[in-house]
């Protein structure tokens, strides 16, 4: 197999956005990673799309194909990839391997979600689409509630407390004031959210236990990647990162069937086999994104990850070891928390952050120093599809 | 403009005395503390400039609302609307919310519009729940008919409280009144009705003081922006 690199990264502003379609955010976020790996007019091999909703939300299906005749990449190949929430590191995982493999040489992979076009309502039956039809959606689940059960049952098992959940979103919430690209710029406080009487309403119940400022936004948005072999890369203009490890797993569809329902197997199968491939251990990894869709996701997947162990992640968050200077940060981008959530794009975006924070493109505000190694969990279902890559700073 | 002050006997409506409304202050998710105080008539030329940039965001109906909202507030300057009154949030001295509704009669109150400013904080249901408590705690009323423009403002009063679905036509237009009833409101206010009083007086000073405005292109960019809206 051969070391593959990204050579280019683009994203756009995840947020509400209206006046484009779902084809626009792509092709915009291609575009920019195209920019980005100083391509100019040159097309790729392939191209790999993670998209979840383009059937349901827009009536549009062959989300690929339709891509490339936009982008004028004709005849490159075209895949749309739906797995969920992780649809976008499924995109990723394609695109590695198709060039690893040496089939292709030089593939586009794009992740993007137009989920704003519906009602909150119908946006979160949309994702209650991922749940089992027989045995938990006809009963009306939805992720809220999913996470608010598995929320209970951590709180349970291991003492996590409102307060550490607090802490993550405080944090996440921060950096995504720092971030340009993040759905949510609006810095929150524990005592508007938590302490004040009015939190009551500032930060109401969405699922028990979980609140408003637990769950991530609704967001439009897209994120792009051009990979290539590492050996063929001949005076980056960048730093180049390569993508040293993934590793993918999956587990039982309803939670209910699952020896234990806080016990995120697939979490900690995925990011063991992208470590052992990259020959790294969690302690080497020094900044990692992981997929907050709610708070408790950050929290229980830094144990399951191995950065801490059970019981001691809401501990962590609330002594800032997770946060920029702390010993491992967590989702400096916002997470999904903050940057948003539009779930095709997600996957994607969370490598496109990382690859800046390998080049060292950040502003101070945001850059862990000299980060070499970094980490990415994407959660699809509630855990029962999970991927996770491990990227990696070349030095020139 | 030159007013005939005998034809205005005719013309302008009774008015029904109304008590004021206390000024209270609430820690917003942002820590940011919002006073919400009652306007006085004299206030409306200044605060129509924050409406006015609102007219022309078509974004969950602003424009409706504000359009709405600039006549009611336009007709309480010039005396053509009855028993109107109008609360606003300010947050540092800036405007960043208006709620406005007037007294049909003495049991029965008119809820008009809520226009928040600044978004993704719940300044909008801080207010409406203001504008709820005033005309049942501070004028003393049966109940209040309420209709809303957006689907927003749907969410957040029909479901949230829960109101109860009437046939009484609402003087907005549009569909028939949802009610708010004593019973209702006093359910809902633990969970849905906040605030201090007194306000501490540098912060009652601070929104006494001139009213600060955001510029237009703040103002849509709050509201109609990118960003977390």
């Amino acid at each position: 197999m051969r070391e593959v690199a990204v050579i280019g990264v683009g994203m756009i502003p995840f947020g509400r956005r209206d006046e484009d379609s779902l084809m626009d955010m792509l092709a915009y976020a291609s575009l920019k990673a195209l920019d980005d790996a100083g391509m100019g007019d040159q097309s790729v091999d392939a191209v790999y799309v993670g998209n979840m909703g383009g059937g349901i939300i827009q009536h549009q299906t062959a989300i690929a194909s339709s891509l490339v005749d936009r982008l004028s990449m004709l005849p490159a190949a075209a895949d749309t990839i739906e797995n969920g929430p992780a649809s976008g590191g499924s995109a990723v995982k394609n695109g590695l391997l198709a060039v690893a493999s040496g089939y292709y040489d030089t593939v586009l992979v794009v992740g993007g979600e137009k989920m704003r076009e519906v009602t909150g309502w119908r946006a979160t039956d949309f994702v209650a689409t991922m749940t089992h039809p027989q045995a938990e959606y006809v009963y009306g689940v939805t992720l809220p509630g999913m996470a608010g059960m598995f929320t209970r049952l951590y709180m349970e098992k291991y003492g996590i407390t409102r307060e550490q959940l607090v802490a993550v979103a405080i944090k996440n919430q921060e950096m995504g004031g720092r971030n340009p690209y993040a759905h949510v710029e609006m810095a929150i406080t524990k005592e508007g959210i938590f302490e004040d009487h009015a939190s009551i309403v500032n930060n109401p119940v969405i699922a028990d236990p979980l609140h408003l400022y637990d769950a991530c936004p609704v967001s439009d948005g897209a994120a792009a990647l051009i990979i290539c072999p590492l050996e063929k890369l001949k005076n980056p203009a960048k730093p180049p990162v390569v993508i040293a490890g993934f590793g993918q797993a999956t587990d039982t569809q309803t939670l209910q069937e699952r020896d234990d329902p806080t016990d995120l197997k697939a979490v900690t199968i995925a990011s063991q086999k992208a470590l052992e491939m990259a020959k790294l251990k969690p302690s080497d990894i020094h900044v990692a994104e992981l997929h907050d869709a709610f708070t408790i996701l950050e929290i229980a997947e830094s144990e399951h990850v191995g950065f801490f162990k059970k019981g001691e992640g809401g501990k962590a968050a609330l002594a800032g070891k997770t946060a920029l200077g702390g010993t491992i940060p967590i989702n400096l981008s916002g997470g999904l928390k903050a940057r948003g959530h539009p779930v095709g794009a997600t996957g994607v975006a969370q490598v496109v952050d990382i690859v800046y924070q390998l080049r060292h493109e950040l502003p101070k505000n945001r850059q862990v120093k000299n980060a070499q190694n970094g980490l990415t969990v994407n959660f699809g279902g509630f855990g029962n599809n999970v991927l996770s890559f491990v990227l990696r700073r070349v030095e020139k | 403009m030159p007013v005939d002050m005998e034809l205005e006997a005719v013309l302008r409506p009774i008015q029904y005395e109304m008590k004021p409304y206390p000024p209270k202050v609430i820690t917003l998710a942002n820590g940011k503390k919002m006073v919400i105080r009652q306007a006085e008539r004299e206030d409306v030329p200044e605060i129509l400039k924050s409406v006015h940039p609102c007219l022309f965001i078509e974004r969950d109906y602003y424009d409706i609302v504000s359009a709405r909202l600039y006549g009611e507030l336009l007709a309480w300057l010039r005396h053509r609307v009855k028993s109107e009154y109008c609360l606003m949030g300010q947050v540092d001295g800036y405007l960043v919310g208006i709620v406005n509704g007037r007294m049909e009669n003495e049991k029965v109150g008119m809820s008009y519009h809520t226009l928040a400013i600044d978004r993704g904080l719940r300044i909008g249901s801080h207010l409406f729940a203001a504008k709820m408590e005033y005309h049942m705690e501070y004028l003393d009323q049966d109940e209040v008919l309420i209709v809303a423009e957006s689907p927003i403002g749907f969410r957040r009063w029909m479901i949230e409280y829960p109101l109860e679905q009437t046939k009484i036509p609402h003087e907005l237009g549009g569909g028939d009144s949802y009610r708010l009833t004593r019973d209702i409101y006093f359910a809902a206010k633990p969970r849905l009705v906040v605030g201090d009083r007194p306000v501490p007086q540098e912060l009652m000073d601070e929104a006494m003081a001139d009213i600060k405005f955001a510029d237009d292109d703040t103002i849509r960019e709050r509201i109609a922006g990118l960003k977390g809206r």
